[in-house]
């Protein structure tokens, strides 16, 4: 049987990569070059015209997807300190960013379907290595954790830098990414902006908010989506390789295979530091390679007086209600009429 | 990834002390500049919201407000120019070009970028839309500049940088943002986190036409549709004047049809907090809070709803914020104006059949439900 991986060459010391044929997970022995495409065989000498027949026509459908996730903390049990309003980090668990689980169940249905396989990214602490094998349990194929203390204090930009650095990576070692996912946004940052900094640092067509794939054609290397806009959805079409940042509930996430679990469990991540993952102006990276800083960190100021209540003693919920509607009339007189003429009561 | 903006690291702080330091040349960077957002023919309405900002902003710095419009030829596009001064824009920047009709990254991104480098602003601010993140992303990444994405608060510091506060840690503290060394300082801001500045009858003033050399052959990505949400009922929450919102104290999906009752009762519409889009009760569009939408009604009533500081930034601008929650030390009751200890499921009813009872005699020839 033969193997193509639609990919430039890896380098001859990289380690051969893992591809998914036919729904099996293989790696690539022999490897030999057809117009800048690694294709590997693995027995069946006799047969090997036709497998490289074939090999030509599988060529075209097999990809390669990156997904960037984030290990962030999980923000429903993140506690303020009362006196030093400070974060209290201690014992908060750590999950992936939800927003990027659509985006990693995307690409598996996308790999699913057209073949190829699933490599997940992301930068943070060593302990980040959790979230990597957790989106090996879903079924991702291959982990990269870039993990350096030159990368601390790292904004949009700087992160985008080197999430984009570790991708070119990541394209020269396992071949060229037809697709890059990412969330909509994290929980903890909340900014949204790391997936159009990777997309405009790698040049790749940039798709953010998209709700659905509608459809894939890699001989025409060809993608059309559907995107969230401003009242409405935008039907786009638009050309690998390209960047999608995923909206949040577009799918349900699979639970991963016994299979799946066992090897996560199993793999080995890579793990790359700046160098490692090719970058060489460290200047970029970190706080020095962030141009916004944080100046100050505080906690919201109170509002002076609490709410007023509604006394509630000895009284039927409908003499309650009653006194609270007169209550917000006398705040907001103006209301009394405007609804009246408004609502549908 | 990782440890964003490292908090607690002095050096955080002591490099923020050295933002006065800004190379030779940027120091020519200066006015004020507000991306007009303008799609399908409508300017956003956080783009006179934020034309209300960037007015302080410009008048605190002593220099001029600038609207940037992108747009197909044509009356819409015209349209967004005499509202731009009519929210006190002291110049427009225009860019008319028949392929800038739909909002796609490319174009949007080129335009944008060359009208800064010709131009040199030195705060930029846009919608944290769909739009506006979209572009934001890629013009920062472009220019390699400083992006404070929702902010919530912008100032002008002593010596002239912009001060861009926002909420960090899923909203549970804020923190102040300097962009050092890099110009312009761009920003975004969510919809009706400012407040919507009076509208004037300004005349048309000084109109800056810049042309965009592109080609629409050049511009990979094309709009093959839209499907348009219309009137679609969740279209409107984040600029409703009375909304009505329900949390974990609603105890049963079922219950959710008291809350829509309450809203349709007194025309407002209905949103939640966070966990009940979590539970798949409701779409995350209808979520209120920092990670969904923004409101700034007249009237909000949160009914079971705890008030977590993420939700809190998400409804602060309200004018009159009503609380139903059983827990008398809920946080909601700490920035709530009004509130009632009660359990919502049993209230909301009760508060339904009031407002009936309080509206329906100046029409009564409505129908009750």
């Amino acid at each position: 049987m033969s193997l193509v991986y639609d990919a430039p060459l890896c380098p001859l010391s990289a380690k051969l990569p893992e591809v998914r044929l036919f729904g099996k997970r293989t790696t690539l022995r022999n490897p030999v070059v057809i117009k800048n495409h690694v294709v590997g065989m693995v027995g069946a000498l006799k047969t090997q015209n036709r497998a490289m027949h074939n090999m030509r026509s599988e060529l075209k459908r097999l990809m390669h997807i990156v997904v960037c996730i984030k290990q962030v903390p999980d923000s429903a049990q993140i506690r303020v300190h009362p006196v030093t309003n400070t974060i209290m980090r201690q014992g908060v668990p750590t999950i992936i960013n939800p927003y990027d689980l659509f985006a990693l169940e995307e690409a598996l249905k996308v790999r699913d379907y057209h073949g190829g396989d699933v490599t997940v990214l992301t930068m943070g602490p060593p302990m980040a290595e959790d979230a990597l094998r957790k989106a090996l349990t879903y079924g991702a194929d291959r982990a990269v954790l870039l993990t350096d203390r030159h990368f601390a204090g790292s904004d949009t930009l700087a992160t985008s830098f080197a999430l984009s650095q570790a991708i070119a990576q990541i394209g020269n070692s396992f071949g060229t990414p037809d697709i890059v996912f990412t969330g909509k946004q994290t929980i903890d940052g909340d900014t949204a902006q790391v997936g159009p900094g990777i997309a405009k640092r790698l040049n790749l067509v940039q798709l953010t908010y998209v709700a659905k794939i509608a459809s894939i054609d890699l001989s025409a290397r060809t993608i059309t989506v559907e995107r969230r806009s401003e009242g409405g959805t935008q039907v786009l079409k638009s050309e690998l390789p390209c960047l999608i940042t995923m909206l949040e509930g577009t799918a349900a996430i699979r639970r991963g295979s016994l299979e799946d679990a066992l090897r996560a469990a199993r793999s080995e991540i890579v793990k790359w530091n700046a160098a490692e993952a090719g970058i060489e102006d460290i200047t970029k990276c970190g706080l020095r390679g962030s141009p916004t800083v944080v100046k100050r960190v505080f906690a919201p100021t109170p509002r002076a007086e609490k709410a007023t209540q509604i006394d509630t003693t000895e009284k039927t919920v409908r003499d309650v209600a009653d006194e609270l509607v007169t209550s917000i009339f006398t705040h907001q007189p103006a209301l009394e009429h405007e609804l009246s003429s408004s609502g549908s009561a | 990834m990782g440890t964003r903006k490292s908090i607690a690291s002095p050096a955080a702080g002591g490099r923020a002390d050295t933002k006065k330091k800004l190379p030779e040349h940027f120091r020519d960077y200066r006015h004020v500049w507000v991306f007009m957002e303008l799609e399908r023919g409508q300017v956003h309405p956080v783009s006179f919201e934020l034309l209300g900002e960037g007015r302080r902003l410009a008048d605190q710095l002593g220099v001029q407000l600038a609207g940037v419009i992108l747009g197909p030829p044509g009356d819409s596009t015209q349209h967004a120019v005499s509202e731009a001064f009519a929210y006190d824009a002291d110049l427009v920047y225009l860019v008319e070009k028949p392929l800038l009709a739909d909002y796609r990254n490319e174009p949007f991104t080129k335009a944008l970028t060359d009208l800064v480098n010709k131009y040199k602003p030195e705060i930029l601010l846009l919608g944290a839309t769909t739009l506006g993140r979209d572009l934001a992303g890629s013009v920062a990444t472009t220019l390699l500049t400083g992006l404070t994405a929702d902010c919530t608060g912008l100032d002008v510091d002593a010596d002239g940088s912009l001060a861009a506060t926002r909420p960090t840690f899923g909203g549970s503290l804020l923190c102040t943002i300097y962009t050092l060394n890099c110009r312009p300082q761009m920003a975004t801001v969510r919809p009706r986190v400012m407040r919507m500045p009076q509208r004037s009858n300004k005349p048309i003033g000084r109109v800056i036409r810049h042309d965009l050399r592109m080609l629409e052959d050049e511009i990979v990505t094309k709009v093959v549709g839209f499907l348009s949400d219309g009137q679609s009922e969740n279209a409107n929450l984040a600029y409703a004047d009375v909304v009505v919102a329900g949390g974990l104290g609603l105890g049963a999906l079922e219950n959710l049809q008291l809350l829509k009752n309450l809203a349709q009762t007194i025309g407002g519409d209905y949103g939640c907090s966070r966990p009940l889009v979590q539970k798949g009760w409701l779409a995350a569009d209808r979520q209120i809070g920092q990670t969904g939408k923004t409101i700034r009604p007249r009237l909000y009533i949160a009914a079971g709803i705890s008030g977590a500081v993420q939700h809190r930034v998400g409804v602060e601008g309200a004018d009159l914020i009503v609380a139903i929650n059983t827990d008398p030390n809920a946080p909601i009751f700490d920035f709530a104006n009004v509130g009632v200890v009660a359990d919502a499921i049993s209230f909301l009813p009760a508060l339904t059949d009031v407002f009936i009872k309080r509206l329906a005699p100046r029409n009564p020839m409505r129908l009750v439900n």
